[in-house]
C-alpha cells in the first residue's frame, strides 16, 4: 500500500534522513523505532507532505505522491496525528473532530446550512469510540494532556483514512492512558482492519502489537521485518537495542 | 442547559434592542440619528473585517481599502452613468469583492505579518490611484453632493435603509459563521498546518473568506455614501484601516457580536472626544495599548468570560 524507496532529506547541512526504506501492506500494523533524532518524525512528515524529500520516492496505492501537497495527500486516504498535540485549541472537542469529518465528506465549503446539523452522527460515534463523549462541548485547549493526545487521534479518524499514521501516540500519557490508547489502536487495526503506521519509544508496546517493525538509526533504515526478526538481528542489537 | 437559557435571553435582548432602534429616530435630535447610522455602517464594516481577522486569523491590515472601493464604485455609478440605481447598489459590493479577490490572491501566498504588509502596500496603491486620478475620482476633494433616490434621501429614511441592510447583512454573516465553511475557517485560524493535514485547501478557503468579507465591506461603503452623500480618499487611507482593526480587537475578535460593541464605543469616542481634542490618533494609540495589556479578548470576550459562557479553564482545574 505504501512504499518508501531510498528517501533522503537534509536540513541545511544536517542529513536527517539518509536512505530510508519502508513498506506498509494493507491491513498491517507497522511500527517505526529508533533513538531520539533518528528521523522518525521526519519520515512521517515526508509521507504526509509537510516536507518534501530531496531524493527518493514515496508511493501510495501505486501513485507517486512526492509532489502532492499535504491536503491532497490527505484526500488520497492518509491521515495522521502529530507528536506534539496539534489540535484546534479554541474550538470545542466536538468541532475539532467535526471539521475533519466535514473535510472528508467534501462539505467544508458549504455556506448556507447550519454546521450543527451536518456530520453530527459520525462525529459523535468517533468521540464515543475514543471515549471523549462527555467532554464534547469543552474547548479543546482545556483538555488534560492525555485527552488532547486522544483527540489528536480522533481528528485523524474523522478523515476515514485507509492509512493512519500516528507519531508517538502515547507520548506523555499516564500508564492507564497508554494502555487505553494501545487498546484503541489494536482495536482499530484488528476489528476495523485499518492500516496503521506508528512510532513509539516504549519497546514493550511495540513488540507486543506490531506485525512489522522498521528500525531507524541516524536517518538510515537498519532493517524492516517481523518482531522476531528484528529481535534477533545483529545489526539492531549493535546499534540500538544493545545500547540499552 | 444554562447555555439555552442564556441564548433565550439573548434573543429577547436583540428583539428589545431592535424595537428601540426602530423607534429612536422619532425621539432624538437629528444629530444622534446620524451618529447611530454611522455606528451601523461602521459595525457592518468591522464585522466584515472580523470574518477574516477574528474567525480567519488573517492579518487583514487594510480592510478600509475595500470599503472605499465599494463607496467610490457606488458614487461613480450614480454620478457618471445613467444605469438604474439598483445596479449602482450592487456594483459597490461586487467591485469591492473583485478588488478583495485580486489583492487576496497575492496575499494568501504569504503568511501572517507578510500577508498584512503586502496588503497595506496594495491597498495604499488603491488609495494613491483614488487620490491622483483627478478626472475620475475628484482627487483629494472626493465627490460631494451625490443625489440619492428620493426614497432614501431624507436622513430618517436613510437611517432605516441602513439599519435594515445592516441587519440583513449581519444575519447572512451569522449564517456563514455557523456554517461548515465558518467552522472550518475558525479551525484554520487555530491551526492552519493541521487543517492542511486533514485535507483542507487552506489558501483557497482563506481566499473565499476574503472575498466574502470584502463583499460586505463594499455594502458598508455603499451605505456610507447613502448617509453622507459624498466620498473622499480618506476612506482608503491606512490610518482608517488601523482604526477599524482596533475596533475589532476592542470588541472581541473571537466573538461574533463583539465588533458591534467595538464600533459603537470607538465611533462615540471619536465623535464626543474628537470635539475637544485634535489628538485623536494619540487616543487611538492609548486605547490599543490598554487593550493589549488588559483586554486581550476584547470587551465582549471579557464579558462572556465573566458570565461563564466559555467553560474555559474549568475542566483542567476540575481534574
Ligand atoms: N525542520 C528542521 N530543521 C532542522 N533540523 C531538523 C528539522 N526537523 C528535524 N530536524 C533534525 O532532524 C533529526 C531527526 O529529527 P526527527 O524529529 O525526525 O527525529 P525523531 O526520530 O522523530 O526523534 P524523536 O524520537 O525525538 O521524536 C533531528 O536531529 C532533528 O534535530
Ligand atoms: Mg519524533
Amino acid at each position: 500500500m505504501l512504499h518508501l524507496e531510498n528517501i533522503y532529506k537534509s536540513f541545511d547541512n544536517f542529513i536527517a534522513v539518509n536512505g530510508a526504506n519502508l513498506t506498509v501492506k494493507k491491513g498491517e500494523l507497522v511500527a517505526v523505532i529508533g533513538p531520539n533524532g533518528a528521523g522518525k518524525t521526519t519520515i512521517f512528515n515526508l509521507i504526509t507532505g509537510q516536507l518534501k524529500p530531496d531524493n527518493g520516492r514515496v508511493v501510495f496505492k501505486d501513485e507517486d505522491i512526492n509532489k502532492l501537497s499535504a491536503y491532497q495527500i490527505c484526500r488520497r486516504g492518509i491521515a495522521r496525528s502529530f507528536q506534539i498535540a496539534n489540535i484546534f485549541p479554541r474550538l470545542t472537542v466536538f468541532k475539532n473532530v467535526q471539521v475533519s469529518v466535514l473535510s472528508q465528506e467534501g462539505k467544508s465549503k458549504t455556506l448556507f446550512y447550519p454546521a450543527k446539523k451536518i456530520a453530527v452522527e459520525k462525529t459523535n460515534s468517533i468521540l464515543e469510540s475514543v471515549g471523549l463523549t462527555d467532554k464534547a462541548e469543552y474547548p479543546a485547549a482545556s483538555l488534560a494532556h492525555g485527552d488532547q493526545r486522544v483527540l489528536e487521534i480522533a481528528i485523524a479518524l474523522g478523515n476515514k483514512p485507509e492509512l493512519l499514521i500516528l507519531d508517538e501516540p502515547t507520548a506523555g500519557m499516564s500508564p492507564d492512558e497508554t494502555s487505553a490508547t494501545m487498546k484503541l489502536i489494536k482495536d482499530l487495526s484488528e476489528s476495523q482492519g485499518l492500516t496503521i503506521l506508528f512510532c513509539e519509544h516504549d519497546m514493550e508496546v511495540v513488540f507486543n502489537v506490531a506485525q512489522s517493525i522498521m528500525v531507524m538509526h541516524q536517518g538510515e533504515t537498519i532493517i524492516q521485518g517481523s518482531p522476531e526478526e528484528v529481535r534477533n538481528s545483529k545489526d539492531v542489537q549493535e546499534c540500538y537495542l544493545g545500547v540499552g | 442547559m444554562s447555555r439555552n437559557i442564556l441564548s433565550q435571553k439573548t434573543y429577547w435582548f436583540i428583539a428589545f434592542l431592535l424595537i428601540i432602534l426602530f423607534i429612536l429616530p422619532g425621539a432624538i435630535p437629528r444629530f444622534y440619528t446620524y451618529i447611530l447610522a454611522i455606528i451601523f455602517v461602521t459595525s457592518l464594516l468591522v464585522m466584515s473585517l472580523n470574518i477574516v481577522v477574528g474567525h480567519g486569523g488573517l492579518f487583514q491590515f487594510h480592510h478600509g481599502a475595500f470599503y472605499g472601493v465599494g463607496a467610490y464604485t457606488f458614487a461613480l455609478f450614480l454620478t457618471k452613468t445613467s444605469l438604474p440605481v439598483w445596479i449602482a447598489f450592487l456594483s459597490g459590493p461586487v467591485f469591492a469583492a473583485i478588488a478583495g479577490m485580486i489583492i487576496g490572491m497575492f496575499c494568501v501566498r504569504l503568511t501572517r505579518l507578510y500577508f498584512g504588509m503586502l496588503q497595506i502596500s496594495l491597498g495604499s496603491l488603491l488609495w494613491a490611484i483614488t487620490f491622483r486620478w483627478y478626472s475620475l475620482t475628484g482627487g483629494d476633494d472626493g465627490i460631494h453632493g451625490i443625489v440619492m433616490p428620493p426614497l432614501i434621501s431624507s436622513l430618517n429614511n436613510a437611517y432605516y435603509f441602513i439599519l435594515i441592510l445592516t441587519i440583513l447583512s449581519i444575519i447572512v454573516m451569522y449564517l456563514i459563521f455557523k456554517s461548515p465553511f465558518g467552522t472550518t475557517l475558525q479551525a484554520i485560524r487555530d491551526n492552519p498546518e493541521r487543517c492542511e493535514a486533514i485535507g483542507i485547501n487552506v489558501r483557497r478557503h482563506q481566499l473565499v473568506a476574503i472575498i466574502i468579507a470584502t463583499f460586505f465591506a463594499g455594502i458598508a461603503g455603499v451605505l456610507f455614501v447613502v448617509l453622507e452623500g459624498s466620498v473622499f480618499p480618506d476612506l482608503l487611507f491606512w490610518v482608517f484601516s488601523l482604526e477599524i482593526f482596533i475596533m475589532c480587537l476592542l470588541g472581541g475578535w473571537f466573538t461574533f457580536a463583539g465588533p458591534i460593541i467595538g464600533a459603537a464605543v470607538m465611533v462615540s469616542l471619536r465623535t464626543f472626544v474628537g470635539i475637544y481634542t485634535e489628538y485623536w490618533t494619540l487616543i487611538l494609540g492609548v486605547i490599543l495599548i490598554l487593550l493589549i495589556f488588559f483586554l486581550p479578548e476584547g470587551l465582549w470576550g471579557y464579558l462572556m468570560e465573566k458570565l461563564g459562557e466559555h467553560p474555559k479553564q474549568s475542566l483542567k482545574e476540575g481534574n
